[in-house]
């Protein structure tokens, strides 16, 4: 053990200490540096390891989904069951239409209840209980909002719809956006909140006028963990928004209270089924999600850079 | 404001009442058990600067804090005593903190503008205000005035925070003077700054004293003898087992300086404390 401890000479004092400029050269010869390279070696070793399946996931998708990407998959309905070609349009929309619910619903209050959570009353009870029921939500399984939505709102409604699985999501955004956007607000230094309340700003002058506005890139980068979370969720649209052959329209106008179509439900439905066609529109869907996921990532981090400037 | 209520003090102890902004009177001043400051009354004047210098602890900036109620934000914050701002209590349950400071503006020991851009930072306090008349001149007018108009005239909508630290602190008193308070808190304003940029914030204060009153804390005692013309001095007490903070001695910066009638302050300015 000893060997591997640098041993620098240790003068006695009063004297300067002597170099000996030898012992001053990298060396892998001297155990010390070759325990360190070893070690440099196996991290990197092990970090490729690590990536290993995420790229893997990433070049089937792109083999297998690729090839039956095309502008048709993209826009037409899905197919029946000895059908060729076909499409999966309407599971594109009702995706965007179902998180942009779960969205509006679940980014104005998650930010209102951050503000209360970092803000008002930090210390309260109330601001406890409520943190500590959203870290376990962020956990929560996200079959259990399914079931939520299905007894909260289809049953009530009456039947399978878009609205439905937008509150099932929204129930899943809910907590990693209110928590992220309270880590957000509380990361604003408190010498920026001290010069708007010096100023004369009120608490909620303070509160819009800058703590949101400079908390605005964290809270944004919380709202699209969330996105990207609820647009790949299957099991909660299976009790809420079921699925569609059909766009989500009624008389050419929006209906979201009808039973939707979803890229997830879709994957799951046609993945499974004995079909080529049916299970390459899956792979298809696939990537076409994963593709939104990254989009949305990254205008995200770009609005929020442009934002830090 | 017509009910606004009369303030008990009697007029000060050193001079005439018409030139007296703020007279404040801090009886105790507790943060939760903590006895911060006792029996500090200081009559700050119209048109001059006032400067409080004392050791670290000894509630300097916890006396300018009250001035314009930024004390409140503090929990288990206790305050006895007035502080009469143009013969009105702005202490009393009557008065609104929010509007106080919008009269009393602050400039802090960090500079801290928003992360916004150079002209929004200057406008902030007319938005906050709802002043609806020409913003580019209130702005244009606050910076020529922080002395630093010049440097930024080509820059406006850059970010506050590309600037200097010496900068940004003048970006910051010109966000206080924008909305013409009465008086203008500064609690160490230079402490974060080199020393070109300290000496032109003091030219700065010498400049902005024709319009405002000034009140100032601060570590240095060559920065109070070269802009202050009025200076008091707190020390802490530590006697009844706490650290209470108190005014030793109140005058003329000359006064204080050359001539001070109490041995603490004596010794604090000739360095025999450390």
């Amino acid at each position: 053990m000893n060997e591997t401890v640098f041993s620098a000479p240790v003068s006695p004092v009063g004297e300067p200490v002597r170099i000996d400029i030898s012992q001053l050269e990298k060396s892998l010869r001297r155990p010390r540096s070759a325990f360190s390279f070893v070690l440099s070696v196996l991290v990197g070793l092990m970090t490729i390891t690590a990536l290993v399946p995420l790229f893997s996931v990433i070049f089937m998708l792109l083999v297998r989904g690729g090839k039956k990407l095309s502008m048709s998959a993209l826009t037409e309905l899905p197919p029946s069951a000895f059908e060729l070609g076909g499409g999966f349009g309407n599971a594109i929309a009702g995706t965007v239409i179902m998180v942009g619910i779960a969205a509006l619903i679940s980014v104005p209050v998650g930010i209102i209840a951050a503000v209360f959570l970092a803000e008002v009353a930090p210390e309260s009870r109330l601001a406890k209980v409520v943190r500590m029921c959203a870290k376990l939500m962020t956990d929560f399984p996200s079959i259990l909002a399914g079931v939520f939505a299905y007894g909260a709102v289809v049953l009530i409604t009456g039947g399978f719809s878009a609205a439905a699985g937008g509150i099932a999501l929204s129930i899943l955004m809910l907590p990693t956006v209110m928590l992220t956007a309270e880590e957000a607000i509380r990361m604003v230094p408190s010498k920026i909140r001290e010069a708007a309340l010096g100023m004369g700003a009120t608490q909620v002058q303070t509160v819009w006028m800058v703590l949101l506005p400079t908390a605005f890139p964290g809270i944004l980068t919380g709202i699209m963990l969330a996105v990207a979370r609820a647009a790949g969720e299957t099991a909660p649209l299976l009790f809420t928004a079921l699925f569609s052959n059909y766009w989500l329209a009624s008389d050419g106008k929006i209906d979201l209270m009808q039973p939707t179509a979803s890229l997830a439900v879709l994957i799951y439905n046609f993945s499974a089924m004995p079909f080529e066609n049916q299970v390459e529109l899956a792979w298809a869907a696939a990537l076409v999600l994963v593709l939104m996921v990254l989009t949305v990532n990254l205008t995200g981090q770009a609005l929020s850079r442009n934002r830090t400037e | 404001m017509s009910l606004a209520p009369q303030c008990s003090l009697n007029s000060v102890s050193n001079g005439d009442k018409d030139g007296v902004v703020i007279d404040c009177d801090v009886r105790e001043l507790y943060y939760g058990k903590f006895k911060a400051v006792r029996d500090t009354r200081i009559a700050i004047e119209r048109g001059k600067i006032t400067a409080f210098i004392g050791p670290s602890g000894c509630g300097k900036s916890t006396v300018l804090r009250c001035l314009n109620r930024m004390n409140d934000l503090v929990r288990g914050f206790r305050f006895e005593g007035q502080v009469c701002f143009q013969g009105t209590d702005i202490y009393h349950n009557s008065i609104d903190p929010v509007a106080v400071r919008r009269y009393i503006g602050m400039v802090f020991q960090q500079p801290n503008p928003f992360a916004m851009s150079i002209f929004r930072n200057v406008a902030f306090g007319l938005k906050l205000n709802g002043y609806k008349g020409d913003k580019a001149e209130r702005v244009e007018n606050a910076l020529r005035r922080a002395a630093l108009w010049d440097e930024v005239k080509d820059k406006l909508h850059d970010s506050g925070l590309s600037l200097s630290g010496g900068q940004q602190q003048r970006l910051c008193i010109a966000r206080a003077i924008a909305t013409q308070p009465q008086v203008l808190l500064m609690d160490e304003p230079c402490s974060a700054l080199d020393p070109i940029a300290t000496r032109r914030i003091e030219d700065l204060m010498l400049e902005l004293k024709q319009n405002f009153t000034i009140v100032i804390v601060t570590h240095n005692l060559q920065q109070a003898q070269r802009v202050a013309d009025k200076t008091g001095f707190l020390y802490v007490d530590t006697t009844q087992g706490g650290r209470t903070g108190y005014l030793v001695e109140y005058g003329e910066t000359r006064q204080i300086f050359e001539d001070p009638v109490e041995k603490y302050t004596q010794d604090y300015i000739s360095g025999r404390f450390s």
